[in-house]
């Protein structure tokens, strides 16, 4: 990987004498090089411009996971991003975990970094729904999932955000074809019938043959482009946090509906879980106000005893709901993915795994149209990639409202209506099955990446 | 008559770039091209890269081949070819098509040679190709014999042609001229004539006399329900390829 830190003279200078001037692939030499005089020391400011072919706007796990899956088909990329590369990782658990569903699973072991990462990750034996009240416990209906049920092995695991990052940030220093801008912000973005170009505050200029907003929800890149969203949000936070439990988890997830809204708990590695919970904004900002202490005590009614005593470990984490979809996910010479695309709500641990849904197929389309001699940034390219994930999405994006409003619900009636339909589902293998499948990724056309 | 867009007026240079965008446009005028165009490129490619020996994986795979594109319209064979790395021409009888496709060419970054003429003329002037492109051309000349010794003789030995054209049966009947130009209005009505068009061993009959040997044969396949082309093996019943290699 190139690193740039355009705030320190020195880098741009082992930059430019191990890279642009022995004229390694990729980067062009820089327009132009002054010199300054700054307190008598002598300092290079650089303005540099890079031609490549993808730029991707947003250095993430999704933003880093695409460039390594170009990569594989022979296409350069470079990665801005605002923050710093350092930053990124933290050695310490901080209680942030990703359920990768078994098709993202697919996809890391196709990047040759499934194994960088498996020993640390929990596999997913089992699920459990169930619905519960808080002051009763779970419903004597619940749908039970066994792993044993699918044929391609655990539904899925739990990987910590600690143990994942630090994996694509090796990957993509390793890399020859992936330059990572850091501390950089993107100022303009101009699509011309060949390129798409981008200025940045720190005077970098990139020329691409495409464009990707990786940058999340409020992307700019989105915004830039003029392509509006449309979603809406709900009353409702959700509430993350991972706990330490005495009574070992066997690797069995749990998803409980109460009243006030959905409480999964995922198994870590170890003794320890993540916790995902919701309720309405108004609550949520008291329990987040909460000592560590207090904040226990509202969990462990919700949570039950069957894992022993638990404690905190990590940050907690509040994000408030709402689904965003984008109108369009391409346009000429640039595409969205991951949650500048869709965004919705981390209910069911999907949103890593939808990211990786749209890498997979977004790297499938541009291979084939690469080995075909398409224009990788044409609109009639990037439509494949479209009409590929909208659907799924929107599907995924509506599944997932209806299921939280039928769910996030204290009627009676209601109550009794989804305490038949979970026992119903649990009585039809069948059916219990396709719930697994759709639960570990493999139901809908699966990308090369993925299969 | 070569003309090229630098030496032509700025107002001309914005009309062509107009026309140009016209027949790049995936849903405008020429979207039952563009929906077949990724279908005809699979097969195009793989069948050089079996037949010369490259790897599809590999950057700029066409490197040191030369391609003839016949009725090359709006360069849409033409620019896949070269950015694979191929020394390419476009040739088209429609003169007005030349400066669409290099206005398009010189946006897209690409060095391509666009002539007006046709292959009976070019070959007459000794040009020689490893790769002859025919595709969607034999069904509208008057003298298809004729057209294909013309493309017999633009090829190297060992050259490759690859020819596409339309089944003759009632299916292709209903395909080609009801479906496509009076129902899905996707082509202008009288596009084709139906009595041109030519059987898989007719043309391989022709292609034969032609001093060519047929080495094979595809459908191309439209599935209404996913809305997209694919390479069939067995259907041969109204869009079809073949592959020829000059001995």
């Amino acid at each position: 990987m190139r690193r740039l830190n355009p705030a320190h003279p020195k880098t741009i200078l082992h930059f430019l004498s191990k890279n642009i001037l022995r004229g390694s692939g990729g980067a062009q030499p820089p327009a132009s090089l002054r010199t300054l005089d700054i307190f008598q020391n002598a300092v290079i400011w650089c303005i540099m411009h890079i031609d490549t072919d993808i730029a991707i706007v947003g250095g993430g796990p999704n933003g880093m996971t695409l460039a390594l899956a170009l990569q594989r088909c022979g296409l350069n990329s470079v990665i801005v991003d605002q923050l710093a590369l350092s930053t990124q990782s933290a050695p310490e658990f901080d209680g942030r975990g990703y359920a990768l569903s078994l098709t993202s699973v697919r996809l890391l072991k196709a990047l040759g970094l499934w194994a960088e990462v498996q020993d640390a990750a929990q596999p997913m034996l089992g699920i459990r729904v169930s619905d519960g009240r808080i002051d009763t416990g779970p419903s004597p209906f619940a749908m039970e999932f066994d792993h044993a049920e699918i044929e391609e092995g655990p539904m899925g695991h739990m990987l910590e955000d600690r143990q994942l990052r630090p994996a694509l940030i090796k990957a993509v220093r390793d890399s020859n074809s992936i330059t990572y801008l850091e501390k950089t912000t993107v100022l303009t973005q101009d699509v011309s019938a060949g390129a798409v170009d981008l200025t940045t505050d720190t005077g970098t200029t990139v020329s691409a043959r495409l464009l990707i907003g990786a940058d999340g929800r409020r992307s700019q890149v989105a915004q830039r482009a003029g392509i509006r969203k449309t979603g809406w949000s709900y009353d409702q936070t959700a509430l993350v946090c991972a706990v330490q439990h005495d009574l070992p988890h066997n690797g069995i997830a749990h998803q409980y509906f109460l009243p006030s809204g959905p409480l999964a708990i995922l198994p870590l590695p170890e003794n320890r879980s993540s916790i995902v919970w919701t309720e309405t904004t108004k609550n949520a900002r008291a329990i987040m106000a909460l000592n560590e202490a207090d904040y226990l005590d509202v969990i462990r009614p919700r949570f039950g005893e069957f894992l022993g005593k638990i404690s905190l470990v990590g940050h907690r984490y509040s994000y408030p709901l709402d689904i965003t979809i984008a109108s369009e996910f391409v346009q000429p010479r640039l595409a969205l993915i991951g949650d500048a695309a869709h965004g919705v709500h981390p209910i069911a641990g999907q949103g890593l795994n939808a990211g990786y849904k749209d890498i997979a197929a977004l790297a499938h389309v541009l291979e084939d149209a690469k080995m075909r001699g398409e224009d990788i940034g044409a609109l009639n390219t990037l439509s494949r990639y479209q009409e590929w994930r909208r659907f799924d999405v929107q599907t995924l994006g509506f599944a997932t409202d209806t299921f939280n409003k039928i769910f996030s619900n204290d009627r009676p009636l209601l109550r009794m209506g989804r305490d038949l339909g979970l026992g119903l589902v649990n009585k039809m293998p069948a059916l219990r099955r396709a719930f697994i499948r759709e639960a570990a990724g493999l139901s809908g056309d699966l990308p090369r990446l993925m299969q | 008559m070569q003309p090229s867009v630098n030496t032509i007026d700025p107002n001309e240079v914005a009309k062509f770039e107009a026309m140009a965008a016209e027949w790049w446009d995936p849903h405008g005028k020429f979207k039952p091209l563009h929906m077949l165009n990724p279908c005809r490129l699979d097969y195009i490619t793989q069948q050089i890269a079996e037949e010369f020996d490259r790897d599809l994986a590999s950057d700029r795979p066409f490197q040191g081949l030369r391609i003839l594109d016949i009725g090359c319209g709006g360069g849409l064979l033409c620019e896949p070819m070269a950015r694979l790395g191929a020394t390419v021409v476009g040739v088209d009888a429609a003169e007005r098509n030349i400066p669409v496709a290099q206005a398009h060419a010189a946006q897209s970054g690409l060095e391509i040679d666009y002539r007006f003429g046709t292959a009976e003329a070019m070959a007459a002037e000794g040009e020689q190709f490893d790769v002859v492109l025919n595709m969607e051309v034999v069904e509208h000349v008057a003298d298809p014999l004729g057209y294909l010794t013309a493309c017999q003789q633009l090829l190297k030995t060992g050259g490759l042609m690859i020819c596409s054209t339309i089944n003759r049966n009632p299916k292709s009947f209903a395909m080609a001229i009801i479906g496509a130009e009076y129902v899905m209005r996707w082509l202008p009505k009288g596009t084709h004539e139906w009595s041109k068009f030519i059987t898989p061993d007719e043309l391989y009959d022709l292609i034969e006399r032609a001093g060519l040997r047929a080495v094979d044969r595809k459908g191309f396949v439209f599935n209404p329900i996913t809305w997209q082309w694919k390479i069939s093996h067995k259907d041969l019943s109204v869009n079809y390829v073949t592959s020829s290699l000059k001995p």
